[in-house]
């Protein structure tokens, strides 16, 4: 066990865990932030997708001993900025959830997304949402969402 | 037609799936009841017809209407439908209404069937009319109450918006009314709405949990956290039915956090569960775990063999599903206008995006457990029993569920038993049992491998005169509980459905079915038989029309049966909604498909091209009949992912394949559904206006999406597609 000193959403927490023990489980099971979902373990899902240190990160993938100072940003908090706080509405208003256990991985790329690229083409769209996989498909209203998001009809 | 999980008598033609409808609750609860595991419960009464409304409302003294739901949510929308039809009725002002889902309990049972389940789209079939009276007779009680308050008669009263209005400036809301209407008796009988009347019902309602769900806020059953909890994973078998000849633990024991291991019974052969404080060690310690299986003596199951010798039997009569006219009519018809086509399809993996867990505590004389199921009550007493208490001492919450596309809905609970086995080595400690997303994949209770064989004889019109149609798979009903209900004569409906019953008129018509015994485990699979006869069948259609150069809307329209009424409702919508379909780019081509399931019809038009040797879906436009449709918002929904799982087995790794009996794929790296990029860029969807009783919409989106693909792809290549999953255009 080694002890880790973490900001996760803008708060600092201590946590105590084995060195390879990765993100996600540290975020689900020590810090109780059960936003962010364990769909695949291995990076192809993108349920699991949190912001490190800004960039949209598969957290099933990196272990707790790698993170360093970077500051983490999950779903529990991405509405303490615009970009989130816009794509969580309109996510809301296009209704695009079905079971909606990938939506917090969406939702953390789709920031990731509009941060970098404010007006996404749908090349741009299929690209940076191409690894989140949502099994219930609602991929359409994912896109809409994004549009919408950005300002575009 | 309606599967026997909907249970209501059809009076169409379709009737052969007709089996045993009549008796099915009280039959099913029975043979349940009836199993050794739990001889020593008599069986239940049946569910109460008069339902007491307090179990499914509750008006809060703030205002809010707490509304049960006798269905898991699982992404379809069900907490958000059943609430509308109560609210609806009730006067009820939706901006309070919260929903809650139901425990597993007797009130909760469906209606008609006498069983807890979410299955065979039958939620809103069998659910309506019961949320409609239950929110009439809330209505009813409150509306009483304030008559009697005001001392009018409750014809002098109307209520509207949680707010019952008496004679001249009276007015009293629900809230204020909740305790006097409570103590009012629970009408036998109310009138209900005109569907001219609905104020909620067919409006574009959001989801009560859109919110929940996209702020982290929204539990599932792998959120569950409890004091003390324990985190159990299961090693098991490469091949089913293994079993543990030795085990040697000493690495996995030796990670900290992990509290015992030791071997337990499987549904199909032994394991060992790994129990720790947290899932890393577990996961760590299970993969250090050296085990030596015994394979001996069981299948080693082998998909290219499978498809051999199914392909073999595909060429004999089978067990016959249903014969129409002739059977010797083919010989009649001359070579040259008959058409012979061989298909195969693979095992597919359900693999919703939350996978299998369940937690279970055991307290000796008493049991907790929570979890997402298709079908509670099966599942609270399959805990009762390894647990050796009475199914009411199980307190059994059911959770929101991260999908499930049947694969919640196990015929066994092998899942659940896995996890009780595993809580009563821990009396007072909560076990959480997960499977990772290897154990999803490779875990079996798979969608059958199937191989289909079909000869039509053509007149001289190109309408087909005779059809010989014979299926070959595994047959998970046989041997489950609802085998007496549902199999009869040796012949399992969900193996020919979509085929048998697919609504087209042609004179001389038989199906066969053979169900091999193959010790892979095998489960419905989202839209169950029609998502891989609605391939045969629809394909099959289309290369007829093309042979006879009709547009492939006007030949099915010209062949479907007369009362196929919904089928050709949805072609005609399909037809205005689609006219893109004559102005596309050279290298683009349109397909369409056509299928009805349990009573809901849907008529899909693709625009596809070749991208990277894929397919490339730009447009999909989808029309649908369901009846009076409870919430378009949320169907639209269901269509376009409807759309999105039905093209799971077009991926180019969208097949479970075994080698020597063990699965070859992990994880989504091997085995690979729909990303964005697969599915269609837009999705218009269009619905049939109606008043009819409403049916469901959770599966039939399903079929008819992979078959349109394919039509489109046929025409741009010429080329025929039979063998799925397509890894080559």
């Amino acid at each position: 066990m080694t002890t880790y000193q973490l900001t996760v959403n803008g708060e600092r927490k201590e946590v105590a865990v084995d060195p390879g023990t990765p993100l996600l489980w540290v975020l689900r099971e020590e810090l109780k932030l059960t936003g962010t979902k364990y769909g695949c373990g291995i990076g192809a899902c993108g349920a699991c997708t949190v912001h490190l240190g800004g960039i949209a990160t598969r957290s099933c993938l990196v272990p707790v001993s790698l993170i360093g100072d970077r500051a983490i940003v999950t779903i529990e908090g991405i509405a303490g900025d615009a970009a989130g706080r816009a794509v969580q509405e309109a996510w809301v208003d296009k209704d695009v959830v079905q079971c909606g256990y990938c939506q917090s991985g969406q939702i953390m790329s789709a920031v990731a997304l509009l941060k970098a690229v404010p007006r996404p083409t749908d090349a741009d769209i299929e690209q940076s949402m191409g690894g989140n996989l949502c099994r219930c498909a609602t991929y359409v209203r994912i896109r809409e969402a994004i549009k919408s998001a950005a300002g575009q009809p | 037609m309606r599967s026997f999980l909907q249970a209501v008598p059809s009076l169409n033609r379709r009737s052969f799936l007709r089996v045993g409808t009549a008796a099915a609750g009280g039959l099913l609860a029975a043979l349940f009841f009836d199993r050794p595991a739990n001889a020593q419960e008599a069986a239940p009464p049946p569910p109460p017809k008069n339902y007491p409304p307090d179990a499914f409302v509750h008006v809060r003294p703030d205002g809010q209407i707490v509304i049960t739901v006798n269905r898991v949510e699982l992404g379809q929308g069900i907490q958000t439908a059943l609430p509308m039809v109560l609210a609806d009725e009730m006067d009820a002002d939706w901006s309070r209404v919260v929903a809650e889902i139901a425990p597993a309990g007797e009130v909760y049972k469906d209606p008609i069937l006498g069983i807890q389940i979410v299955g065979g789209s039958s939620s809103i079939p069998n659910s309506f009319q019961q949320y409609r009276e239950l929110g009439a007779k809330m209505r009813a009680m409150l509306v009483a109450a304030a008559a009697d308050r005001w001392h009018v008669t409750a014809d002098q009263c109307r209520a509207e918006n949680s707010v019952v209005y008496g004679p001249g400036t009276r007015s009293a809301s629900y809230a204020e009314l909740s305790t006097e209407a409570a103590g009012k008796a629970v009408p036998e009988k109310v009138r209900l709405k005109d569907p001219s009347q609905f104020k909620i019902i067919g409006q574009r309602v959001r989801r009560l949990d859109g919110k929940a769900k996209c702020d982290g806020s929204q539990k599932f059953g792998m959120d569950v956290d409890l004091p003390g909890m324990k985190i159990a994973l299961v090693a098991r078998p490469p091949v089913f039915g293994g079993r543990v000849r030795a085990l040697d633990d000493k690495d996995s024991r030796s990670i900290a956090g992990v509290v015992d291991v030791f071997e337990i019974p499987l549904a199909h052969g032994t394991g060992v569960a790994v129990v720790a404080d947290r899932f890393w060690p577990a996961k760590q310690a299970r993969d250090r775990l050296k085990i030596d299986w015994d394979l001996s003596g069981i299948e080693h199951a082998d998909s290219a063999e499978l498809r051999g010798r199914y392909k073999k039997l595909a060429r004999t009569a089978g067990l016959v599903a249903i014969s129409r006219g002739d059977p010797a009519a083919m010989d009649r018809i001359p070579a040259e206008r008959r058409v012979i086509a061989e298909f195969d399809f693979p095992y597919l993996a359900h693999t919703p995006m939350e996978p299998l867990n369940v937690t279970v505590r055991f307290d000796g004389d008493r049991a907790e457990a929570w979890t997402t199921t298709q079908m509670p009550t099966f599942e609270q007493l399959a805990v009762a029993g390894i647990l050796g208490v009475k199914p009411d001492q199980v307190t059994f919450h059911v959770g929101f569920g991260g999908g499930a596309f049947g694969r919640r809905g196990s015929l066994d609970e092998h899942v659940i038993r896995e996890a009780a086995v595993i809580a009563k080595r821990f009396p007072r400690a909560p076990v959480k049992l997960i499977w990772t997303r290897e154990d999803d994949v490779r875990g079996g209770y798979y969608r059958p491998l199937f191989a289909h064989r079909v000869e039509i004889g053509l007149g001289k019109d190109g309408m087909p005169l005779a059809w010989k149609h014979v299926v070959v798979g595994q047959s998970f009903l046989i041997g489950s509980k609802f085998e007496p209900l549902a199999v009869k004569n040796g012949v399992d409906p969900l193996l020919v459905e979509g085929a048998a019953n697919a609504g087209y008129s042609i004179p001389n018509f038989q199906v066969w079915e053979h169900h091999p015994k193959v010790s892979v485990p095998v489960l419905w699979w989202r839209s169950v038989g029609n998502s891989h006869n609605s391939f045969v069948v629809e394909t099959l259609i289309d290369e007829l029309a093309a042979r006879a150069r009709i547009d492939p809307i006007a030949y099915r329209l010209k062949l479907l049966d007369a009362d196929a009424k919904k089928q050709r409702a949805v072609l005609a919508l399909l037809q205005e909604k689609a006219g893109w379909r004559g102005s596309l780019p050279p290298s683009h081509a349109a397909g369409i498909a056509c299928t009805e399931y349990y009573g809901t019809a849907v008529a899909c038009a693709v625009d596809v091209s070749i991208e990277n040797n894929r397919p490339r879906i730009h447009r999909a436009t989808m029309a649908i009949h369901c009846g009076i449709a409870v919430n378009p918002l949320t169907l639209e929904n269901q269509c376009q992912g409807g759309i999105g799982f039905g093209l799971t087995q077009l991926m180019a790794k969208g097949a479970i394949t075994l080698k020597g009996g063990r699965v070859e794929q992990r994880n989504f790296d091997g085995y690979t559904p729909p990303y964005m990029v697969d599915a269609p860029v837009t999705a218009d969807v269009h619905i049939v206006p109606s008043t009819d009783a409403p049916t469901g919409a959770g599966e039939a989106p399903v079929p008819a999406i992979s078959p349109a693909v394919v039509n489109a792809l046929s025409r741009l290549t010429g080329r025929r597609y039979r063998s799925l999953p397509l890894t080559t255009i």
